[in-house]
């Protein structure tokens, strides 16, 4: 009773859970690209495009990404062996005990008219399955917490899956485990299944039964005489050996036995087998009601995930589709962190401490904003900053295990978010480039508007400074000139305009002094006077071409270029300071 | 047996792959064995204008990973070069740096004691393969064929770091460029920047700056512009071709890059280095090498009647590029 009304609440449970994750696949918002697309639209468009795809040739990539990608994970076994075996065992041993174990009553007894869960090879198979796991959860276990992989984080997502999935192992193993000792049962099974009646034909079979399949008896201990063994055995072979087969077969369950021995008596007492059943069945439909919503989601979308990008391409899909897939990505990804282990900016991680750099981060705080939460100005700024900075290599695309298509998503929701965020510095960086590279397929006024804002932000002080009078001399002391004057080439600087005269971006303007702000002599003017608020703040510095031309042409030796270097990384750690 | 470990950065494998092959294919050739790495990640370049420390903690992951491996570094991007170059020099001068950086290595089992350093493509084809060999290596030459060569800022400045060549009268391009018949030519702008590291930030100084190289080397009657970086050929390539279909400026001057000029020399064929991954139309026959002196006065006819050859061509062209135009899309933002 309490089996199938849990049962069956944790199935409504999980498909409504399915159902309600499958539509946000249309209906969540992500990035620049599904703006003015409709829910309908993108339902439209993906069951045309699934038509389109199941009827011509691409059937035959989908199959061969179907078993190479879903089925063998090719793409995990290229990065990483470890993992990969790993993942073998989890999985095609979980899948293997669901057919076989928890669904026994439909598959196997219907495939098998001899099955018994007692009988080999099932009574072998379930414990060899449940083994495979176990040892998957191990390598888990042993890649997060011990051999530390690289950038690899362990979220709540992360726990609630090793730990579900070893609840299920282990209270399997020990169900089995008490079941083998348990007297209790022994007693019940002689009752209902036997014909054995006379007192010391049960005892010859008890002792036979303590012997060889590791129950514990109250009275009878080791060790027995070989003649009431072979009595037993003959009443065994008459009465219990069509249904069971040596409990040494069960050999995890058969090895937790003899662990539990001792206090075998005491568990089989205390009813411990069926608290153990009830822990067995309840953390299976937990795990199976929570699967929507949990890490273990990947399941399903994962597979997707491979099969969409293997079959779509950014030229030929329609915009729909694309965002739908794009929001399905984020429910496919496993939190595995070879992105991570293999993102070039991610040494940047290392130094600017903002775990949104790395790709794997991102992705859990992508999905907490396309979720509708509402991230803190701190947060959000970070979110913004971690997908700037990102040198577009694509390496992350080619190496996710669930095919997502990662460098498309970087691109489409960076757009928006400094489209509609904060002014993030990071924009006047060669970061910016393949934005710039794609700037025609950005409307012209949205292209240069968070350009714009980025510079108002770092250069914003220059206008007021530039207006105050007196000037403010403000020299040794302070910290930011500490910083400068370990480069103080400056105080050579005799303004012979060298710099300012072979400057490339100078010569591109009628009056470069009102398009940049100083020009490169007048900065390093202003540096010897102390003046650095007013030398960060003008725009020839972020105008810099970095070519090198005015410090190669220096008389002095001043570092022009690279004092420009320092003046930036000022202004930028002001601006976030602020 | 020259070797080193080939250091890609992040733009060739994803925009720019015919740079790695044709140079990997010119190396091959020339006995130049590379070694890949890779835990190799960017070169921090991106990060200079952000923070110092994150810059020179990027490179100097990479150079202690190549100093693991007791391997000096080849680039083929000049901004890596020109990053990794100053990150080499200032963990060299700056001894309190070194500690702090080797500090933030160690956690990575890392740490760089200055041990090796890092070479761009056309030093270590200048100095290390050397010209004599590397005309050794060559099956044909260019006939009337003129370059215009862009050495590119970070190679060259600042010279006292970089050591590349003489940074106000660079030849080792040069050379190289004629060692396979063709002529460089002299052009007033040919010191002077692309606009690559102003893309995306001032896009208005960046396409000005391009066009007026475009011009200019035009006008000193080039063929192609020759580069040797992938922010450069990018610049030249990808986004000329943009400026041009966006605002129809008539002015244009196809890139190629040095390793598919010198590998045609040699006779590796047009797939492997990636002719067809260039964008801007190359006009094939031009940059067609005779493979042998009779071959090549076949080649000379052909040029004389090129432009009915080159109606044709251009079909087959367009086709071609489209086609990579969709790859290269692929790859890069579109709405």
């Amino acid at each position: 009773m309490v089996f199938n009304v849990l049962l069956y609440t944790s199935l409504f449970v999980f498909i409504s859970g399915l159902i309600y994750k499958i539509s946000t696949w249309f209906s969540w918002k992500i990035g620049f690209s599904s703006r003015g697309i409709s829910k309908s639209e993108r339902l439209i468009a993906a069951f045309k495009g699934m038509i389109r795809v199941i009827f011509s040739a691409k059937i035959l990539i989908l199959f061969k990404v179907f078993i190479l990608d879903v089925m063998c994970q090719k793409r995990i076994l290229k990065e990483d062996f470890l993992r990969w075996a790993m993942h073998m065992l989890i999985y095609t041993g979980f899948v293997l005990l669901l057919l076989m174990h928890a669904l026994d009553k439909h598959i196997t007894s219907f495939l098998f008219s001899e099955y018994y869960s007692t009988l080999n090879p099932f009574l072998f198979l379930r414990n060899f399955f449940g083994m495979m796991v176990i040892a998957g959860l191990a390598i888990a276990i042993y890649r997060r917490f011990i051999l530390k992989v690289p950038r690899l984080k362990t979220n709540s997502m992360d726990y609630y899956a090793i730990i579900i999935l070893a609840v299920i192992m282990i209270s399997g193993f020990f169900l089995e485990a008490t079941k083998i000792t348990s007297f209790s049962d022994f007693e019940r099974m002689v009752e209902e299944f036997s014909d054995v009646d006379e007192k010391e034909d049960v005892r010859a079979l008890e002792s036979l039964w303590v012997h060889e399949f590791g129950t514990v008896s109250p009275d009878l201990k080791e060790p027995f005489e070989l003649k009431l063994l072979e009595h037993g055995r003959e009443i065994h072979e008459a009465n219990c050996a069509t249904c069971h087969s040596s409990a040494k077969y069960a050999f995890a369950g058969y090895a937790v036995a003899k662990i539990i021995n001792p206090i075998a008596l005491l568990l089989d007492r205390a009813g411990s087998s069926n608290i153990l059943w009830y822990i067995h069945f309840i953390a299976c439909f937990f795990g199976l009601a929570y699967l929507p919503f949990s890490k273990m989601f990947h399941i399903i979308a994962g597979p997707i995930s491979l099969l969409a990008n293997a079959v779509m391409e950014k030229e030929r899909s329609h915009p729909a589709n694309i965002a739908t897939r794009q929001v399905m990505e984020l429910d496919a990804c496993t939190h595995c962190g070879t992105c991570s282990l293999r993102c070039s900016s991610a040494v940047a991680f290392d130094a600017l401490d903002n775990e949104n750099i790395l790709p794997s981060e991102k992705m859990v705080s992508l999905k907490s904003l396309i979720a509708g939460k509402k991230l803190s100005s701190k947060d959000l700024k970070a979110v913004q900053e971690g997908i700037y900075l990102c040198t577009n290599c694509d390496r992350c695309t080619v190496v996710c295990p669930v095919g997502i298509n990662l460098k498309e998503l970087w691109l489409n929701v960076r757009e928006d978010l400094i489209q509609k965020g904060y002014p993030e510095p990071l924009l006047l960086s060669p970061f910016s480039f393949v934005r710039g590279l794609n700037r025609y397929d950005i409307p012209a006024d949205e292209y240069y508007k968070p350009v714009e804002a980025a510079k108002q932000a770092v250069a914003g002080r220059f206008d007021s400074l530039i207006k105050q009078s007196p000037l403010i001399l403000k020299g040794g002391g302070i910290e930011e000139f500490n910083q400068l004057s370990g480069d103080n080439t400056f105080s050579y600087c005799f303004s012979c305009n060298n710099c300012t005269s072979v400057c490339p971006v100078v010569s591109s303007f009628d009056n470069p002094e009102e398009a940049l702000g100083l020009l490169p002599h007048q900065i390093m003017r202003c540096l010897g006077l102390g003046l650095i608020e007013m030398a960060s703040g003008a725009s020839m510095i972020w105008d810099c071409l970095t070519c090198y031309q005015c410090q190669e042409h220096c008389p002095q030796n001043v570092n022009v270029t690279d004092l420009f270097f320092g003046l930036k990384n000022l202004a930028i750690k002001n601006v976030k300071k602020a | 047996m020259i070797k080193y470990a080939l250091f890609l950065g992040c733009n060739i494998p994803a925009r720019v792959s015919q740079y790695e092959d044709s140079s990997r294919a010119i190396l091959k050739n020339l006995g130049v064995e590379l070694i890949e790495i890779r835990d190799f990640s960017c070169c921090g370049y991106p990060l200079r204008n952000i923070d110092q420390k994150a810059y020179i903690l990027s490179s100097a992951k990479n150079l202690a990973l190549a100093e693991k491996k007791g391997l000096s570094i080849l680039t083929l991007c000049k901004c890596c070069f020109g990053s990794l170059k100053k990150a080499e020099y200032l963990l060299k001068e700056d001894s309190d740096l070194r500690q702090d950086i080797n500090q933030a290595l160690a956690g990575n089992g890392l740490k760089y004691e200055g041990n090796i350093t890092v070479k761009h493509l056309l030093s270590v084809l200048y100095h290390d393969v050397g010209i004599n060999a590397i005309k050794g290596s060559l099956s044909g030459s260019y006939k009337d064929l003129r370059i215009a060569t862009h050495y590119g800022c970070h190679a060259l400045r600042p010279s006292r770091i970089t050591r590349f060549d003489d940074p106000v009268a660079p030849t080792i391009f040069d050379e190289l460029v004629e060692i396979t018949g063709a002529v460089s030519v002299d052009w007033p702008k040919k010191l002077e920047c692309c606009g690559a590291p102003l893309t995306g930030i001032n896009d208005d100084i960046s396409i000005g700056l391009t066009k007026k190289k475009v011009s200019d080397a035009k006008k000193s009657g080039a063929d192609y512009l020759c580069t040797a970086c992938p922010f450069c050929h990018l610049q030249f390539d990808f986004l000329q071709k943009r400026i041009i279909s966006n605002n129809g400026n008539g002015e244009h001057l196809a890139p190629i890059l040095y390793p598919q000029l010198l590998g045609l020399c040699m006779g590796i064929d047009k797939e492997t280095l990636g002719i067809g991954m260039n964008l801007n139309g190359l006009m094939v026959e031009k940059i067609d090498p005779p493979a042998s002196p009779e071959q090549g006065n076949k080649k000379t006819k052909s040029i004389e009647y090129g432009s009915r050859w080159r109606a044709g061509r251009s079909d087959s062209n367009n086709h071609k590029s489209t086609i990579i135009n969709q790859q290269s899309k692929k790859l890069l933002h579109g709405k």
